[in-house]
């Protein structure tokens, strides 16, 4: 019973205060959900604290956010070997035919395999998707102080309105990536 | 053993992400593309129930397991570079369908082209650290 729940795709009703759950177990453990700190963390751990003024912190002090980030990889390995859905994701027809297009065909599985995969990881518009992305990442983050967790969720649940601010940032960078970008990278 | 706690709640996190499919690139184009309420339904909800929460933190003054009363901070109001930061983190996020969280999820899951946008994250995390003095706040 409990197994068959937890293998089922949740909706979304469950899924979103359960995140705000998690964001509620570190409050009460005197923390701050906000996961892209960790980014940071890593750059002070491995001693670029020395050359950078910004990484120049006491790291140890963040460990409980990077025990946090390892139980997250764990957490999805669990998820998918253990509570794994045999159905198909059911995703809107509308984007499976705007995807198509793009020449992404929908699979049903969480992530397209005709990108996430490694041959087209070492071509150069996969190089700009992962490579590039993940330093957009990086860097849009820490300029904004923050993801979604420390701003959509957090910063908006606090009533904050610069977090209003990054979050509109947020559809900002991805509209203009979703319609401008990808009909370039895809074509 | 602090340490325990952290990964428990860690590995929580984890399965919520990947059972919620917030980890899901096409969950991500469904979203830019506003073609599902799903993600904003997701968000919506998990922002209604954390500000009820913060609410009633706030309102009660509650403790911490510890014992400590527990306090919001406020964020600054330069909006300049919540805007600019933001606008740069929503590319990657469309690109890659993940956010920093889910980048770390999808590791787990066995998705390797994560390594990639790990390093890639580093990268860019260092080279705001090296030019942040430069760009407008």
């Amino acid at each position: 019973m409990m197994i068959k729940f937890f293998s089922q795709p949740w909706p979304w009703y469950i899924s979103g205060p359960a995140i705000a759950g998690i964001m509620g177990i570190l409050i009460f453990s005197g923390k701050t959900f906000g996961f892209s700190a960790n980014l940071s963390n890593i750059c002070s751990m491995i001693g670029l604290g020395k050359r950078v003024t910004y990484f120049n912190f006491d790291w140890k002090r963040q460990q409980w956010n990077l025990w946090f980030l390892t139980g997250s990889v764990i957490g999805g390995y669990i998820a998918v070997h253990f509570f794994s859905s045999p159905d198909p994701l059911t995703l809107s027809t509308a984007t499976v035919a705007d995807l198509q297009k793009l020449n992404i065909p929908f699979d049903g599985k969480l992530e397209p395999s005709a990108v996430f995969n490694w041959d087209y990881l070492f071509t150069g518009k996969g190089m700009f998707l992962f490579l590039g992305g993940g330093f957009l990442i990086g860097f849009g983050t820490r300029y904004a102080g923050g993801c979604t967790s420390g701003h959509a969720i957090t910063g908006l649940s606090n009533l904050q309105l610069p977090s209003l601010f990054a979050v509109i940032g947020f559809f900002v960078g991805g509209l203009f990536t979703t319609y401008l970008l990808f009909p370039i990278i895809f074509k | 053993m602090k340490a325990i706690k952290y990964i428990l709640t860690g590995i929580l996190f984890g399965i919520i992400m990947t059972k919620s499919e917030a980890v899901s690139w096409y969950r991500i184009q469904e979203m830019f593309r506003f073609q599902s309420i799903f993600m904003y339904g997701m968000i919506g909800t998990a922002v209604i129930t954390g500000s009820i929460l913060v609410a009633l933190i706030k309102k009660y003054r509650l403790k911490d397991f510890r014992g400590r009363t527990i306090q919001f901070d406020s964020k600054d109001r330069h909006w300049k570079k919540y805007a600019i930061g933001g606008s740069i983190f929503g590319m990657g996020w469309a690109l890659t369908g993940a956010c920093p969280g889910p980048v770390f999820v999808l590791l787990g899951q066995g998705y390797m082209v994560m390594i990639p946008v790990i390093g890639g994250a580093l990268a860019g995390t260092f080279a705001y650290g090296l030019f942040r003095d430069r760009l407008p706040q």
